[in-house]
């Protein structure tokens, strides 16, 4: 096995194992990358070469794709910490929470009914991301301090937002194409 | 270090020569072949000065030679059932999901409950891929008059939007035409690289691309040589010919033809092509005359104008605009983010189309580069960087799979392993146990779309999974890889964890044939041609060799530095070795001597791979201090 395929996605990229980044600095070490080790460059090599270069070439999408996301990235963070994310058994239990999710949900479904269906939904939305941007900053700080426990708890709640977004962004869709 | 001296006393290794790459564009309508010469792309024309090749294969008996493009062309109505047209519209498809005008399909379909068309013709029984390849060969043989050589390698462009199945057919077609298919690349990323290259351009980029039979939108973004592509949508049952059967069904009502008129192939070919030339006349002139002949008492005789053609072609183009607004939300762009529209295919000639996507756009999409060519042009500007001929180019293409690519779990369900929109490569891992004892098969039904259920996705195919270690259940750790590559192709590996025992893997594709049929037609198609298949595998296994041995020889010259001297010793015995068997006549063996040659460099190969990716962050650091 190719031994970059080892290392973890900051060691690939060249960039201190930290929360804070550039995101442009990461497209361009991206881009940098990719012209290294594309399955383009190697189109006349060997079958071998090539395949290799395919694997190559997704292990840096993924990690890109990790790095890029805020909430991908505290994740990745926390398991490089030792944090061990089993999705399946655990869900968050904190009931204030859970109402909140679930006040909103409502939300989300109540706007089909709404006159302006539109607006409400983007207002819902900036609602959500603000919230969400607000618990980013708190996850940071946890790890920050090492809090890696209390991160955890956040970072799972935040996949409750994230879900949710996506819920929206395929609502709107809905809606537009309805038109 | 001592460099290690491979060549023949006598023989030395050559400077680099240009390799004569192409680009093909295998249209709906047309196709066309392009290459770069002297520094410039431009399409290859034919002995009549035609650029344009109609894609139209036309089966006269079974010792004739097909004819293809115009020649074929003009026996569309006289002789329907053997001049196929539109042969992209079948190709990864079933009999019953081909769209028609009339109450019969257009062709004598062989089974038409099957999920490989074949079609019954003087020539015999035609498989769309086989069809294709009569295509592709006819541009192969143009490219290589024209050049004076032998072709490298080809890219072949395909609808962005095109699944797997009809992917790999055309892969198919390529092998049967005797060509190394390079690359698949997407007909939108294909003309921004036309476009994005000749205008220098930067920023974001619409791509609109609407042919005779499919639709694609892509939004690019553009920076430095770096084609990005952040999102692609479309649909491939979306065309000029939809246009076209539209305005023949109008003639038909017109004309007072019941739609249950059973109407004879030639009498639908007939409509089909005086709708055609109608859209067509209509761009340059307000009113068109019609005359329609059905036979010797039937005439009729009217016109049509731009409000009708309107009329009728406004919902497809509606249909265009709802997919290109998903496209732009799922690249999170706003409609006025996007820089520059480009338009490509033959389609987009049409005023209304112009009318509609530069009120969606809030600007004039841009036409100035021949939307039939474009595509071609890009094509051929990729194939030219594949092959070698730029090795200081900058150009990287990173493209996305177009749809969702999930398995069926209990229930009829979808669990969604890879989203649409990924950047390619991409490869994810999903572990799977067994739930009886002693079980060493397992079945993985892998399927396309957007959808929850399975029956309202695309089936891709059957992936049955061997020789699992025998267990008890629920203790077998299958973890199984699905990876796509820069083709958009999925390749699907297992291996048992705790075992690390690889299953191997059969392959049953839903809309596609298998490789035996693959090869199968290959052996037919060679023992009519000269040779054989011996030699055709001797060939294969030669050229394989070869590539081996010079890459090796060069990388051996720049990172001999990463091998210590017993490393080197047993790489230098496994080269002498293939140097050897490839000069002989048993592909066999040579075949297995590259396998061992492999085996011995991987550890190189890998550590040269991470010499450049260390390479390409060192690179980026200084630029930081400047």
């Amino acid at each position: 096995m190719p031994v970059s395929l080892s290392q973890n996605y900051f060691e690939i990229f060249g960039l201190p194992q930290d929360f804070h980044l550039k995101t442009q600095d990461l497209t361009e070490r991206y881009h940098e990358l990719q012209k290294a080790v594309h399955p383009d460059r190697f189109a006349t090599a060997s079958d071998r070469d090539r395949r290799m270069a395919v694997q190559q070439a997704a292990n840096i999408n993924e990690a890109f794709a990790v790095l890029k996301s805020p909430l991908k990235r505290a994740r990745y963070l926390l398991i490089l910490a030792g944090v061990d994310f089993d999705d399946e058994k655990e869900t968050t239990q904190d009931p204030e929470f859970l109402m909140e999710q679930m006040e909103l949900r409502e939300s989300v479904a109540a706007v089909r009914e709404l006159d302006d269906p539109f607006t409400g939904l983007a207002d819902l939305m900036q609602t959500i991301t603000q919230k969400k941007d607000a618990m980013l900053d708190v996850i940071t700080g946890q790890i920050e301090s090492k809090c890696y426990a209390d991160a955890k708890i956040e970072v799972q709640k935040l996949q409750f937002f994230e879900k949710l977004l996506l819920e929206c962004e395929n609502l709107e869709q809905d809606l537009a194409d309805a038109l | 270090m001592a460099l290690l001296q491979i060549s023949e006393p006598g023989q030395s290794t050559k400077p680099h020569e240009r390799r004569l790459a192409v680009g093909i564009d295998l249209g709906t309508t047309n196709s066309l072949v392009a290459t770069v010469r002297s520094g410039q792309a431009d399409t290859l024309a034919d002995e009549q000065g035609e650029h344009l090749l109609p894609s139209v294969v036309r089966y006269t008996d079974a010792d004739s030679a097909p004819e293809v493009g115009q020649k074929a062309k003009q026996y569309a109505a006289s002789d329907p059932l053997n001049t196929i047209s539109s042969v992209k519209r079948f190709m990864g498809r079933a009999v019953n999901e081909i769209k028609h005008l009339g109450t019969q399909l257009p062709y004598d379909f062989v089974d038409a409950e099957s999920h490989v068309p074949r079609i019954k013709t003087a020539a015999g029984e035609k498989s769309p891929v086989e069809i294709s390849a009569v295509i592709l060969s006819t541009l192969k043989a143009r490219a290589e008059q024209s050049l004076g050589d032998e072709l490298s390698g080809v890219v072949i462009t395909v609808p962005a939007y095109f699944d797997d199945a009809q992917r790999q057919a055309t892969k198919d077609a390529g092998k049967l035409a005797g060509l190394n298919v390079l690359r698949l690349l997407n007909e939108p990323t294909a003309a921004a690289v036309a476009y994005g290259l000749d205008k220098n351009a930067e920023g974001i980029i619409a791509v609109y691309d609407l042919g005779g039979g499919t639709f694609d939108i892509s939004i690019l973004r553009l920076n430095k040589g770096v084609f990005e592509v952040m999102s692609t949508a479309g649909d491939t049952a979306l065309g000029g010919d939809d246009f076209d059967q539209a305005i023949a069904t109008w003639i038909m009502q017109q004309a007072g033809i019941s739609n249950d008129t059973q109407l004879g192939h030639a009498q639908i070919r007939q409509l089909l092509k005086i709708a055609c030339d109608a859209k067509e006349a209509l761009t340059e002139n307000e009113v068109v005359e019609l005359n329609v002949t059905l036979d010797e008492s039937n005439g009729w005789s009217g016109s049509i104008n731009r409000e009708q053609l309107n009329t009728l072609i406004d919902p497809f183009i509606q249909k265009t605009i709802v997919t290109s607004r998903r496209a732009l939300r799922d690249a999170q762009v706003k409609v006025d983010e996007v820089q520059t529209v480009v338009m490509v295919g033959g389609s987009t000639r049409n005023l209304r189309v112009r009318e509609k996507l530069g009120d969606f756009f809030g600007k004039p999409p841009m036409v100035d580069i021949d939307p039939d060519r474009v595509v071609a042009i890009g094509a051929a500007l990729q194939a030219d960087v594949l092959v070698g001929n730029k090795t200081d180019d900058e150009m990287l293409l990173l493209d996305v799979i177009p749809l969702s690519l999930g398995l069926e779990t209990m229930g009829n369900l979808v669990e969604k392993i890879i989203p649409r929109n990924t950047t390619i490569p991409v490869s994810r891992a999903q572990d799977f146990t067994t739930f009886k004892d002693g079980q060493t098969a397992m079945t993985i039904h892998v399927v396309q779309g957007e959808r929850e259920l399975v029956s309202d996705c695309r089936s891709l195919g059957r992936f049955t999974l061997h020789d699992i270690p025998s267990m008890v259940a629920a203790a077998a750790r299958i973890r199984v890889l699905f990876q796509v590559d820069a083709d958009g192709l999925l390749s699907v590996t297992a291996t048992e964890q705790t075992t690390q025992a690889e299953a191997s893997i059969e392959i049953k594709p839903s809309y596609g044939l298998t490789d035996i049929e693959i090869e199968t037609m290959l052996r037919d198609s060679i023992t009519h041609a000269k040779g054989d298949v011996e030699a055709r595998s001797l060939g294969e296994q030669q050229v394989e060799a070869d590539r081996v041995i010079e890459a090796l020889q060069v990388a051996l010259q720049q990172d001999g530095d990463l091998l210590v001297d017993d490393e080197v010793k047993k790489i230098e015995v496994a080269l002498l070795e293939l140097n050897k068997v490839r000069e002989g006549d048993d592909h066999r063996v040579i075949k297995r001597s590259i396998e061992t040659l492999n085996t011995v460099t991987t550890e190189f190969a890998a550590r040269r791979m991470n010499k450049s990716i260390k390479q390409a962050l060192a690179g980026h650091q200084v630029n930081e201090f400047e």
